[in-house]
């Protein structure tokens, strides 16, 4: 919503500053979005007088201009076509800035002759996008004058951001009552004294409307003028619309806009000669079509509110007239509308129909219900003044709904709500200023609530308007009341759970990213799908089209992207959502993780080492072991998904429950993403780590120590090649669960000597006495055990 | 004793000149059995009682000052072996270390961790809750009904319609997880909610996925006055800066009354914004909780009030890092999360401090 500050002092009388005023939009809750000072902008432009023009020497296109600026005469090059002596222009001396071309002047040499300061267009002083030639000033203009006035831009003009509760404010009338409240100074009177019609109205106003959507137009006003002239406003007119951004058209159809952007009360005229008949408030009928002032032609549809007459539908109503009745410099008869529509509707019909108008951003918000009268008059008199004519009685069709609404206030509330206290007489003042009459009891304060304001609802909306004219500022800052000194954790179990997994998955050498949570259908179809429940109806992109049944493909193709950028190995993860449906509990939180190309690079204390499946299961077992997931407990099965590589991955599962899936990527997809080298993956499912024991307080069991030496005791077992390593390690774990405290793998080794299908796995088993030192044949006694246990669990002989 | 004089220069005079090997030969020579002080030694039962006792102890004497000299240049000589050798050991120090792991974490992760650790000493604790919402808990409840124009500037993305006609939607704010723990818990309610959230907007200054953290306090007591103090005091820590200017204004949500939007100090002098100064710069909105939100989620607002507030991670990673482009949040580019990211410790708390 813009304005200028001379539009807002015909309704404020007011001695501030626009500074003041613009600081005081803000603090009110009127937030400035930018203030346009065109008089500073312009301070150091001046009327210049070219006393002489001659050709340039060196270019056909250029004269040679000699200018009176008052304090000097410069000489000035100057390509426009309209450069001659005696007019008067607007001169730019040097080191004025332009602001059109965004440039400091300075004296330069244009095809060899010195030029100093500059003769304006109107682009370069933004004042419209006219480049064809110098602005020409009246004859009367005084030499070395300020240009602001004369370019009619004298003006401020400030922009303030419109919350969507303040259709008062959608008028200058509206914000100029909010800054009266606040002690800006006084809100002027508006005239809406009746204007005596002179005769009947020839065009009559009908609602044809079914019970059902009768609220679609509760009441419509028309007011006929005959005998008007149109044609260009008066400049007071135009230069007020034009300082704000709208393009003036003709008298009448200004002032609709004057009395739009002033009073918040849109118009609408139509050239009654063009009007058949009577006009009428109907719902649209399937295909109407209206070619509309904009210059569209658009297709309504049932549920639309359209005003018509015997010839059809000749405006969208509340959203934008029609052509074919609209007002031109020779309309001598008009008729004007003044309606309230639907706040919901007309914002649903424009929404559709993908038009923004200055009515419909004023209906959708709520206009005063009584200014379909007091409108009547207050456009009449604007009409009769300007346009001359005669003016009919009001045409009326439907009733003022009933907007009277009270609203009690108990004063403690603003204390209570507000932590402010105010002097016992300021609220009823303040909320009288705003235009809500009402008494005070001393305790409970009873608001009639003024009918431009359909926002208020409640008691609490009565404290926050006492507050916000009172000033945010003025309520004291305290601290939160703390119940305890030293406060509890913010996180709980889980969330800690995944604060530790984070950190330890980047010092384990992962960089932490975070990636959308939907990605391409593509994408996910590689990935497992998803269901179609999880389709995002309204995705902005193709690429961005479903929610993510896995976090791994947007980690591949960040993977890809910065291998193309040239980086060479990479090594990310991501703590976040995976879904498998649109429930709640269709969403699991994910540590997912994925490293391509080496582990261990290139270096002069060895060679690379490219990744492998045992990186990413240290990355799970990293995460699980930060997440306090028991580690002993976890078992591993091959049936990883398919997006791994079949023979070099696995599922870890407590009892029952997946918990990870770890493994080298499988070689379609890593040539899908273009990863180069190995790409090794992980999943982990932090949601499913148990909790810890309840119970448990945070001491731990008593350590116990031996006195006596551990033995370490080294195997070598020949097993089928296909035998896992783990059921040899568990096996020799499980031969003498109290002695035997570790078992470490340490060689694997396949060859010749060993037989095709064989393999040799060799161990270090640690034996830990509690009793005493163990004897050579307790500890024969043990091995024995170790081979016997592993023999029958895996088949595996000792190697001789 | 001439010779005993004698002997004692001659030894001393081998003994610095001996490597290793002559020193032990020294030694036997010398205090061996058959050496040649041992040989005095026995020579002492032919002197008479007085004689005997005086050069006993002179011999003693002589028998300790060769042998520590003999252990002094034994000692020297082991050191000075060693020093040979090591002289041999050595390496080109300055050649690279082995490679160690190099993790980063993510800046929004980070800023996260700061927020909660504010606002824990706040007494506030953590609630999340799903990214996918029904329209009650992510509009309805907050006061926002089907028409309500909030509903387009939300720019919501929809899931596809379910069998009985819902329509799930992407959270557009953490807000529904105020409505969840409402529903679910009594005041006094202490909450703020990080995460992640969704609009269909996508250009230089918005993402489709970003970042908020949302905080809520219901009891009979808070009123604006704490909402001013709570947010004022977040701010200077969240900046540490303790002269921050903090400046509230009224505004508009459906779901506060009074409403009000909260600027910070900041200067754009020389064309780059930065954090402290006159001039002001919108950070965040919050205000009073309408009394409607807090029936539609079941508590009685009869008896409690408090207040609301969400602010957008990012924005406020952008203002404290240094961060220009908020899109590059999401591009996982390696080069800009190692530059822009924290070092896998850096846990931040109040103890030890909320910035590395």
């Amino acid at each position: 919503m813009k304005f200028t500050f001379s539009w807002l002092k015909e309704h404020l009388d007011t001695d501030r500053s626009v500074d003041e005023i613009a600081e005081k939009l803000s603090l009110i809750g009127l937030e400035v979005d930018g203030i346009e000072d065109k008089a500073k902008l312009l301070a150091p432009f001046v009327v210049g007088h070219v006393t002489a023009a001659r050709q340039h020497p060196n270019a056909d296109r250029l004269k040679l201009c000699t200018v009176d600026m008052g304090s000097g005469t410069f000489e000035v090059v100057c390509g426009a076509p309209n450069a001659r002596a005696g007019i008067k222009g607007v001169y730019a001396p040097e080191g004025s800035w332009i602001p059109g071309s965004d440039m400091t002047l300075k004296k330069s040499r244009i095809r060899g002759i010195e030029s100093r300061g500059m003769l304006c267009s109107e682009r370069e002083l933004l004042l419209s996008e006219e480049h064809d030639g110098i602005i020409e000033l009246p004859d009367d203009a005084v030499i070395g004058a300020g240009v602001a006035e004369l370019l009619g831009v004298s003006d401020a003009v400030i922009e303030i951001g419109l919350t969507p509760n303040r259709p008062d404010c959608a008028g200058v009338r509206g914000i100029a009552r909010d800054l009266a409240a606040a002690g800006m100074g006084a809100l002027k009177p508006l005239d809406d004294s009746p204007v005596p019609g002179l005769f009947e109205s020839p065009v009559k106003w009908r609602i044809d409307l079914p019970v059902e959507t009768a609220d679609a137009c509760p009441l419509v006003v028309g007011r006929y003028f005959r005998g008007v002239t149109n044609g260009p406003s008066p400049k007071w007119l135009q230069d007020q619309l034009t300082a704000i951004g709208l393009r003036p058209i003709s008298a009448l159809v200004d002032i609709t806009n004057y009395c739009t952007f002033g009073l918040a009360r849109p118009l609408h005229v139509f050239d009654a000669d063009k009007v058949a008949g009577d006009l009428v408030m109907r719902m649209a009928r399937p295909g109407e079509k209206i070619l509309a002032l904009d210059g569209e032609t658009y297709e309504l549809e049932p549920d639309m509110l359209a005003i018509a007459d015997a010839n059809g539908v000749q405006s969208i109503a509340g959203v934008m007239g029609g052509e074919s009745t609209g007002c031109g410099d020779d309309t001598k008869n008009m008729f004007l509308e003044i309606a309230l529509f639907d706040p919901i509707r007309t914002a649903a019909t424009g929404r559709r129909l993908d038009v923004m108008s200055d009515a419909r951003y004023r209906f959708e918000r709520g206009v005063d219900p009584t200014s379909a009268m007091w409108g009547a008059e207050v456009a009449a008199r604007l009409i009769l003044d300007i346009c001359g004519g005669e003016a009919s009685e009001i045409a009326v069709a439907g009733a003022e709904p009933d907007w009277a609404r009270r609203q009690p206030l108990r004063k403690s509330r603003i204390t209570a709500l507000g932590g402010v206290h105010l002097p016992p007489g300021l609220p009823a003042k303040i909320l009288a200023d705003l235009g809500f009459d009402n008494e005070d009891d001393g305790e409970i304060i009873h608001a009639s609530i003024p009918p431009w304001r359909p926002d208020i609802d409640g008691e609490a909306d009565l404290v926050e308007e006492i507050l916000r004219i009172h000033g945010y500022d003025n309520i004291p800052a305290v601290p939160m009341d703390r119940d305890m000194v030293v406060p509890h954790p913010a996180l709980d179990v889980a969330q800690r759970r995944v604060s530790r997994v984070r950190r330890a998955l980047a010092a384990n050498g992962l960089i932490e990213a975070v990636t959308y949570s939907f990605m391409s259908d593509a994408d996910a179809n590689l990935f497992g799908g998803v269901p179609e429940s999880l389709r995002i109806g309204n995705p902005i992109s193709a690429d961005l089209n479903v929610m993510r049944p896995s976090v791994l493909p947007n980690l591949a193709a960040a993977a890809g992207r910065n291998g193309a950028r040239g980086a060479g190995d990479v090594a990310l993860f991501e703590i976040g959502p995976q879904y498998s449906d649109a429930t709640p509990d269709g969403q699991s939180q994910m540590a997912a993780g994925l490293r391509v190309g080496n582990s261990i690079p290139r270096h002069w204390t060895g060679p690379a080492r490219p990744v492998d499946a045992f990186d990413a299961k240290s990355d799970v077992l990293v995460a699980l072991e930060s997440a306090g997931a028991p580690g002993e407990n976890l078992r591993i099965t091959r049936d990883a998904p398919g997006w791994y590589h079949p023979g070099r991955s696995g599922v870890m599962w407590l009892g029952k429950t997946e918990i990870a899936r770890f493994g080298e990527l499988h070689p379609d997809i890593a040539a899908h993403y273009d990863l180069r080298g190995t790409a090794v993956a992980f999943e982990v499912f932090l949601d499913v780590v148990p909790p810890p024991r309840a119970g448990r307080g945070p001491a731990r069991p008593l350590l116990k120590t031996s006195p006596f030496q551990p033995v370490e005791r080294d195997f070598a077992f020949v097993v089928d090649t296909d035998v896992a390593s783990d059921a040899v390690m568990r096996a020799a774990r499980g031969a003498d669960k109290t002695l035997i405290t570790g078992v470490q793998l340490f060689d694997i080794f396949e060859g010749a000597s060993l037989g095709d299908g064989k393999k040799s796995l060799a161990i270090a088993v640690t034996l830990q006495p509690t009793e005493a030192t163990l004897t050579d044949a307790e500890i024969d006694a043990i091995s024995d055990k170790i081979t016997a246990a592993v023999t029958k669990a895996t088949g595996g002989v000792l190697r001789g | 004793m001439d010779n005993h004089d004698q002997l004692r220069s001659d030894l001393l005079s081998r003994i610095a000149d001996a490597d290793l090997g002559r020193l032990e030969e020294l030694r036997v020579e010398a205090l061996g059995r058959k050496g040649a002080i041992s040989e005095m030694m026995r020579g002492l039962g032919a002197l008479p009682g007085d004689q005997r006792k005086d050069a006993g102890q002179a011999l003693n004497a002589l028998k300790t000052e060769i042998a520590s000299a003999i252990d002094a240049r034994h000692a020297m000589l082991s050191s000075a072996g060693l020093e040979a050798r090591l002289a041999t050991e050595t390496i080109d120090i300055t050649l690279p270390s082995r490679p160690h792991a190099d993790g980063r974490i993510h800046p929004i992760s980070q800023t996260i961790d700061e927020m909660v650790a504010i606002f824990c000493e706040m007494g506030f604790r953590v609630a999340e809750g799903p990214h996918i919402e029904d329209d009650f808990h992510n509009f309805t409840a907050l006061n926002i009904p089907p028409e309500h124009p909030a509903r387009q500037d939300h720019d919501t993305f929809y899931l596809t319609e379910t069998e009985d006609g819902a329509r799930p939607v992407l959270r557009t704010h953490t807000s529904p997880v105020q409505v969840r723990t409402m529903q679910t818990s009594e005041p006094p309610i202490r909450i703020v909610v990080p995460g992640r959230t969704f609009r269909a907007d996508h250009d230089a200054t918005h993402s489709p996925m970003f970042h908020q953290i949302e905080g809520l306090v219901v009891d009979e007591n808070t009123h604006m006055g704490h909402l001013k103090g709570c947010l004022t005091e977040f701010w200077r820590a969240f900046f540490g800066m303790d002269d921050l200017p903090v400046r509230f204004r009224p505004s508009f949500f459906p779901f506060t009354e009074p409403s009000a939007e909260v600027d910070i100090g900041c200067s754009r002098e020389g064309g780059g914004l930065k954090i402290g100064g006159s001039d002001w710069l919108e950070i965040l909105g919050c205000g009073m909780i309408h009394p409607r939100v807090l029936e539609n989620c079941g508590i009685d607002s009869s008896r409690y009030q408090g207040f609301a507030f969400g602010l957008g991670i990012e924005r406020a990673a952008m203002l404290k890092y240094g961060i220009p482009d908020l899109r590059t949040f999401y591009e996982s580019d390696l080069r800009w999360l190692k530059h822009y990211g924290f070092p896998a410790l850096a846990q931040p708390t109040i103890a030890g401090g909320l910035t590395p």
